[in-house]
């Protein structure tokens, strides 16, 4: 009874921020709304049971991806104003694609079942009783630990390419250039010290240093303001 | 009615999904709220895969949702930056004035 309560309170409020996601005016509010559905979301997993996914959800998605939208939407300087232009132009197809897809999924879901020898085809039984995050943690690590490193290495090719991305090189910047100072000709060079004797002795030879370069002479004619 | 099914999260899952793809048409000018559309949908899938999780007692399919997840994060991450790099090169995000490539 309690459960079921919560399920529409949490299904409702879902729904009504995935509504406000879609139709929010300002991209701001849009983002909060989702965080929003994913909180909500996380308490229907809570609800199926799904403990550690709804952690994850909570963390990953509110924690790591609202946040980087929240941060993109800000930085970006967007006219607001002038991005609502198409909406009426594309609300008719928009919603008769999304009648249609409604449709479908209505009809997959009134003529489907399940297999008769669907509990025997089980991969991974839960266990009554047994602990959601243990049990996730002993499959993962064992069964899918390949499909877990690869996602893994997803994420790692997901940071290195949104860095190489969004990385900018100001000519301003000082950076080290480890090629260019290994490849300095001329002003470094080795010489073999004879043990024992000091640098003065054998004289420090440093690179010629440039003068530098003459003040410019500013002529000054008639003495007036420039 | 007030007892909880599969049905009920499959019902819910499909409006997420359709709310989802009715906001990749409505927002045809930010591109953002797009990829919001996109997480939104990727969220109705693990929904869907959680409830036949928890109906047929198999944990295979929250093991799958973890791996949406993944995927999930990565997509947002690079998109954004793809948007970031668009904005810094044109000033714009709408999805109308990407035709850099005239396709």
């Amino acid at each position: 009874m309690i459960a079921a309560i919560a399920f529409y309170l949490f299904a409702a409020v879902l729904i009504a921020s995935a509504v406000m996601v879609v139709t929010s005016r300002n991209p701001v509010h849009s983002v909060l709304f989702l965080i929003l559905a994913f909180f909500n979301a996380a308490a229907l997993f809570l609800l199926a049971g799904a403990e550690f996914l709804a952690m994850i959800l909570v963390i990953v998605y509110v924690g790591a991806v609202a946040v980087l939208f929240l941060f993109v939407v800000m930085m970006l300087d967007v006219d607001f104003s002038a991005i609502r232009e198409g909406f009426q132009r594309y609300a008719p197809i928009g919603g008769a694609i999304g009648l249609v897809l409604f449709a479908e999924l209505i009809f997959v879901f009134g003529s489907w079942s399940f297999a008769s020898d669907a509990a025997g085809l089980r991969l991974n039984p839960m266990e009554p009783g047994a602990d959601n995050t243990r049990e996730i943690g002993r499959i993962l690590y064992t069964d899918y630990v390949w499909l877990f490193q690869l996602s893994g290495l997803i994420l790692l090719v997901a940071m290195i390419g949104a860095i190489v991305l969004t990385l900018r090189n100001k000519p301003v910047a000082k950076r080290q250039d480890i090629g260019r100072q290994v490849s300095r000709m001329g002003s470094v060079n080795l010489r073999q010290v004879r043990s024992g004797a000091g640098l003065a002795e054998l004289g420090i030879e440093r690179p010629p240093v440039e003068a530098p370069p003459e003040p410019k002479r500013v002529e000054h004619h008639g003495g007036g303001h420039h | 009615m007030l007892a909880i099914g599969l049905s009920h999260y499959l019902t819910v899952g499909a409006i997420l999904f359709v709310l989802g793809i009715l906001g990749i048409f409505l927002n045809r000018k930010n591109i953002i709220v797009i990829l919001m559309s996109v997480e939104l949908i990727l969220l109705s899938v693990n929904l869907n895969l959680v409830a036949f999780s928890a109906q047929l007692g198999d944990l295979t399919g929250q093991i799958f949702a973890m791996f949406i997840l993944t995927v999930a994060a990565a997509e947002a991450a690079i998109g954004l930056a793809i948007v970031v790099i668009h904005f810094r090169n044109r000033g714009t995000i709408e999805v109308d004035d990407v035709s850099t490539l005239r396709g």
